[in-house]
Formats: structure tokens, C-alpha cells, sequence
């Protein structure tokens, strides 16, 4: 290769490694304060901050989910697997918003440890299955818990 | 080594003339590819158990994506070898993928705002996958914007080239943003390393959708390119024997 041109391809080089490295160093040091929401734990050991508007995450526990029957208030908990939090939100909820799956809350956290929530975004995985198959899967992971069960 | 295949490729003749000859096939093929994956996508594949037909937008939203990715380290090769070898064929494409790279950034961007309403709940969030995005788009307009900011055109090549090579490490942090943090975007459905986390008959028209998307970058940048190489060669004797055929054809035909 031409002198020149090998000059040359060691500035881009240069240019490519120096951007990667200042991009390194800001996402080491942004690290977790870039999370779009906390985990429960989070909240409830105080890592999260409090008395301020923040975004809370998990899994919505089964059978947590109480709606006021006289409006649009919504209680339920959101668990990581260590620790649950309460929402409460008076709203629509999203149309993927169920028990079992994950969603995320915004608001701030009360004296008594409830996330008063003015928004509830739902959040979905990445998979995706036609209906049927969705049902048959169900149907034998169901089947597949009883024998368990049974046999305890 | 023999550098002389590199060389022939960088002269914008053998472009035009090489693509005059790739172009129907590419169109053909592109053309087959998107009615034939959108036709499959939109009527045949199966809905999805939870979002039901809502979820039909990956077959727009996953492929534009891909592509303004994939785009962005085209337009960065392409500006790197500009400033190496000083090619300026290089340059062109440089400068042609930036506009199609903006707009595919904002049909992945409007596409999952238009996604995200009925799912999430939001048309928008400020979550690491969705804001990485954004300043993809940002950077794209940079590359675009800085081509036009110098009187020498050598300038504007050099300064939107360093630009687009700077802007590569957000490449990465786009991918892997929704494994580094916890973000509302859900990870990848596909990975290179493992099968996807999708039915067949939902992945394979999606798959299609994916090769007609790239056929189609192609097509768009081949053809913007041309009107580039005619533009900045208009005084070159191959580019003006060539219109002179075209205008003489044109007025066969009126005649």
C-alpha cells in the first residue's frame, strides 16, 4: 500500500478507537443510571430516589389486580421474584396490560410504600406465537404442573 | 498485491455501466421480494397470541431497522475509503446513503411509535433502544447536513466522512442497548447466535421482508448514485455522449 495511503488508514483508525474509547468510558460511567425504570427491590431498599418521579418495573403478580368497581382505579402489585411493590393508577391500562406479565409504572412512592401512578406502560417480550400453538403450549406446560402436583 | 480490481471499481464509468446492466434484475427481484413478503406478512401469517394482528408492523418496522443500521456502516466503509484512496465514487455513495439511511431511521422510528401505542401504552418513551435511535437519525442528518456546510465540496466530503466514522460506535450501543440496561423495548427476536424466538410461519415472511428491504437499499442507492455520477461527470466526454444518445432517442420517439 502506498505510504500516503497507510498514513491515512492509521487516522481513521485513530478516529474509529479514540470515538469508541470516549463512548466506552460515558456508558461505563453512565451504567445503570440509564435504566428506563427500577425493580422492586430497588425501590423498597431505598436505592431508587425518593419523593421524586421515577419508573418502577416487574412482573404484575397474579390475582394482585383489583379494580374499584365505581372508576377507573386500579390496584396491583409488580414483583422482580424478591421483592413486590404496590401501584395504584387511576386510568385506562394498556390493552397487553394482565397479571403474569411485565409492566412498568411511573409516579412517585407514598408514605406507605404505594407507587401513585399517572402512567402504566405494559411491556412485552420478544417472542411471538400464532394462537394455537400459544394455547397447546399452555395446555401442556398445564397438564405438565398437574402431574407434578399429583404427584407430591 | 494487485490493487488494479479496486481501482476499476472506484471509476464512476464502470459503475454506471455495470449497474445500467444490474438494475432491471435488481429491480425484478426487489419488486418480487417486497409485494411477495408484505402479501405473506399482512394476509397469511398467523396473528399473534397476545397482540394479536397489532404485531403485523414488524414486517415493516424490523426490516427498516436493519437497514438503517446496516446503512450506517455502508456509509461510514464508504467514507473511510473516501478519505484513504480519495475515491470519488466512494464520496458519492457516502453522500447518497445519508438521506436513505435518515429516512429508513424514521420509518423505524415512526413505525414503532405507531407499534408502541397499542402495545406499551405510548407512542413514545425515552427508554436507551428508542433514544439511541433517535440520534442515529440525528447523525444521519449531521452526515447530510455537514456535505452542504463548505464551499469546497473536498471539505464537506472530508468533514461528513469523519462524522459518519465517529458516529459508528453508536451502532453497537443500539444493538445492545436492551441487554445493558432495562429498557421498554423487549431484546431481540433475532440474534446471530441463536434460532429465533418466533414461530416459522411468522419468521419466514419476515425473512422475506428482510432480503426485499436490502434489495431495495441497493436498488435506491445504485440509482441515486447514477444521478450523482452524471451530475458531478456532466463534463466528461462518456457523460455527454450519453445524453446526446438519450436526447436522440427521446426524439425518435416523439417523432
Amino acid at each position: 500500500m502506498h505510504p500516503m495511503r497507510k498514513q491515512r488508514l492509521q487516522i481513521v483508525v485513530m478516529i474509529i478507537a479514540a470515538s469508541a474509547v470516549a463512548a466506552g468510558l460515558i456508558i461505563y460511567k453512565l451504567g445503570q443510571n440509564a435504566n428506563f425504570f427500577y425493580t422492586p427491590s430497588q425501590v423498597l431498599s431505598g436505592e431508587a430516589p425518593e419523593g421524586t418521579f421515577i419508573r418502577a418495573g416487574g412482573m404484575v403478580v397474579e390475582g394482585s389486580v383489583r379494580r374499584d368497581p365505581n372508576s377507573l382505579a386500579v390496584d396491583f402489585e409488580v414483583t422482580d421474584g424478591s421483592a413486590i411493590l404496590g401501584v395504584r393508577y387511576t386510568g385506562i391500562l394498556p390493552d397487553l396490560f394482565a397479571e403474569n406479565e411485565a409492566a412498568i409504572a411511573a409516579g412517585k412512592v407514598d408514605q406507605n410504600r404505594v407507587l401513585q401512578a399517572s402512567e402504566v406502560l405494559a411491556k412485552h417480550d420478544e417472542k411471538y406465537t400464532p394462537p394455537e400453538v400459544a394455547e397447546s403450549m399452555n395446555a401442556a406446560y398445564k397438564a405438565k404442573q398437574k402431574r407434578k402436583a399429583d404427584k407430591l | 498485491m494487485n490493487w488494479n480490481w479496486f481501482y476499476r471499481m472506484g471509476s464512476p464509468r464502470w459503475f454506471y455501466e455495470t449497474t445500467s446492466r444490474w438494475l432491471p434484475w435488481l429491480g425484478a427481484l426487489t419488486f418480487i421480494l417486497l409485494v411477495g413478503g408484505l402479501v405473506w406478512g399482512l394476509a397469511f401469517a398467523p396473528q399473534d397470541a397476545k397482540q394479536g394482528n397489532s404485531f403485523r408492523i414488524i414486517y415493516l418496522h424490523v426490516p427498516a431497522s436493519f437497514l438503517a443500521l446496516a446503512g450506517y456502516f455502508l456509509m461510514a466503509a464508504a467514507g473511510a475509503i473516501g478519505l484513504i484512496w480519495k475515491m470519488k465514487l466512494s464520496y458519492m455513495v457516502m453522500k447518497c446513503a445519508a438521506p436513505l439511511g435518515a429516512v429508513l431511521t424514521f420509518l423505524a422510528l415512526f413505525t414503532g411509535a405507531v407499534w408502541g401505542k397499542p402495545t406499551w401504552g405510548s407512542y413514545w418513551v425515552w427508554d436507551a433502544r428508542v433514544t439511541s435511535m433517535l440520534i442515529l437519525l440525528f447523525l444521519y442528518l449531521g452526515v447530510l447536513a455537514l456535505q452542504y456546510a463548505f464551499n469546497s465540496k473536498d471539505v464537506g466530503n472530508k468533514a461528513s466522512a469523519i462524522l459518519a466514522l465517529v458516529g459508528t460506535v453508536n451502532i453497537p450501543i443500539i444493538y445492545k442497548s436492551v441487554d445493558w440496561w432495562f429498557t421498554l423495548h423487549q431484546p431481540a427476536t433475532i440474534t446471530f447466535t441463536q434460532a429465533p424466538s418466533m414461530h416459522p410461519a411468522m419468521f419466514q415472511p419476515l425473512l422475506v421482508m428482510i432480503l426485499g428491504f436490502y434489495c431495495f437499499y441497493a436498488v435506491a442507492l445504485i440509482l441515486s448514485v447514477r444521478v450523482e455520477i452524471l451530475a458531478r461527470e456532466r463534463k466528461t466526454s462518456w457523460v455527454r455522449e450519453r445524453v446526446k444518445q438519450a436526447a436522440q432517442n427521446s426524439l425518435g420517439a416523439t417523432l
